[in-house]
């Protein structure tokens, strides 16, 4: 079969299960309120959306831009309706593609990438289903206070190991945005708050410079 | 109007369909992709590299899901939190949804919500706030991979480090972000020790898959790194926190 009939069938079955999806989201709001009598108070669901709709709306429209091209359409539509994409997904993705050695925005990249965000979400599923069935028997656990700092920097922890795999072979590429980013936390400490919508600037910056640098002929 | 339990099996079973449904939608791409793969001549071998390497990766960011699971439960019960934490959502969304709900319904959130109409208020919020991914996923996604192809296909050299530049733009300003405190005295520099023995585990493991040749050490290298670097958080948190 051919990329682009492939490519047809992807975005088909996608949109037909995220669509479903969608609905499948609003079945546990609908049916609880029909099923408690207790359809909530416009003015307070609307209060409670402004505080988070604007940032998560844009949030989630820039992430489609930035992440697509990373994790392929299959592992798009599957990435988008599981979640948790900064932090487990798309790390996930990119490991996969370095295991299988493929080339990014390859076919071959397109297919591992949804193969690991499948597994990725079927394994957090049954990890999930698993400590919710264990839950008094894990609760001291995961919240002695021993394992904090554990879990409190499981984001470094990922990062630093990503960034060997990924600067060491595209060095270059990554300069201008590693410069660019550590000038604008060190000045604005606060901005960790929105790192989500700091992925894409950072993206914009690596791709004008790699651009510069594809043109000059040293990437 | 029934009695309302946030942890009442009814909340449990409605939960359970929707993940049950996300367990669908992942084993349908799993084995169309697979399939894809086959046909691509991709080796069964590499493939079952590529599932044990997300497996085990996966494990340790799965875990502190849960331990968001269980900061929402103490507000809302089990059910929702498990809902919204096995699809779309990150307690980064999910806990400023619920606090920014109960806030405007004048409830506290270190309490066992018992009003139904409360709890609704709050599913509909975590769910509708966030549902623009998803949205924009199903109207535009195929747009813009046509548009990335055109890129790829126009000059494949380019269209590579394109892709490369926008992993390089997440990395980046994850990298940036560890930095943040270090103004703020010695505890700022925690995450950054953390990041560091993370990045000194990975070379350490490309240096026994590559000089020593322990070949299975190439799919295990990100897990390795990742649950070293987050046991020495510990140490090095008691030392300097």
């Amino acid at each position: 079969m051919e990329r682009e009939k492939y490519n047809e069938k992807v975005h088909l079955w996608g949109r037909i299960w995220c669509g479903c999806a969608i609905i499948m989201l609003l079945l546990f709001p609908t049916v609880s309120s029909i099923y408690y009598d207790a359809w909530p108070e416009g003015q307070a669901v609307l209060t409670g959306l402004l505080g988070v709709a604007p940032i998560f709306w844009t949030v989630g429209v820039i992430e489609v831009f930035t992440f697509a091209p990373m994790l392929g359409s299959g592992g798009s539509y599957l990435a988008f309706v599981t979640g948790n994409l900064t932090n487990l997904k798309v790390p996930c993705a990119i490991n996969a593609m370095e295991v299988a050695d493929t080339k990014a925005g390859s076919e071959e990249s397109e297919v591992i990438s949804t193969i690991a965000i499948a597994v990725s979400s079927l394994v957090t599923t049954l990890i999930i289903i698993m400590g919710i069935v264990l839950l008094s028997w894990l609760r001291p656990i995961l919240e002695s206070e021993i394992l904090e700092p554990a879990f409190a920097n499981i984001l470094p922890a990922l990062f630093g190991a990503l960034a060997v795999l990924f600067i060491s072979k595209n060095w270059k590429v990554a300069m201008a945005p590693l410069i660019f980013m550590l000038i604008l936390f060190l000045s604005f400490p606060s901005l960790t708050e929105a790192v989500g919508v700091l992925v894409p600037v950072g993206a914009l910056v690596a791709i004008s410079a790699s651009r510069i640098l594809y043109l000059k002929g040293h990437v | 109007m029934q009695s309302f339990d946030p942890n009442s099996s009814f909340l449990f079973l409605m939960a359970g369909i929707v993940v049950f449904f996300v367990i669908c939608q992942s084993v349908f791409f799993l084995r169309k992709a697979w399939l894809r793969a086959r046909e691509l001549g991709i080796d069964k071998n590499i493939l079952m590299r590529v599932v044990k390497s997300s497996t085990a990766f996966t494990v340790a960011p799965a875990i502190a899901i849960i331990l968001g699971v269980i900061t929402l439960s103490n507000f809302l019960g089990l059910p929702l939190p498990w809902l919204r934490m096995s699809v779309v959502g990150s307690l980064t969304y999910e806990l400023p949804a619920a606090t920014s709900t109960a806030q405007a319904l004048g409830i506290p959130i270190s309490q066992r919500i018992f009003d139904p109409a409360a709890f609704t208020a709050i599913a509909w919020v975590m769910t509708l706030g966030i549902l623009s991914g998803i949205l924009a996923c199903t109207l535009f996604l195929k747009n813009i991979q046509g548009r990335i192809q055109k890129i790829q296909q126009k000059d494949k050299r380019w269209g590579e480090i394109f892709t490369t530049s926008i992993f390089m733009g997440m990395i980046s300003a994850f990298l940036g972000m560890i930095f943040a405190d270090i103004t703020k005295g010695i505890e700022g520099w925690i995450p950054v020790f953390v990041m560091i023995i993370s990045a000194l585990l990975m070379i350490v493991c490309g240096i026994f898959v590559k000089v020593f040749k322990i070949k299975w050490m190439e799919d295990y290298a990100l897990p390795i790194s990742m649950l070293g670097a987050m046991a020495m958080a510990i140490p090095i948190t008691n030392l300097l926190g």
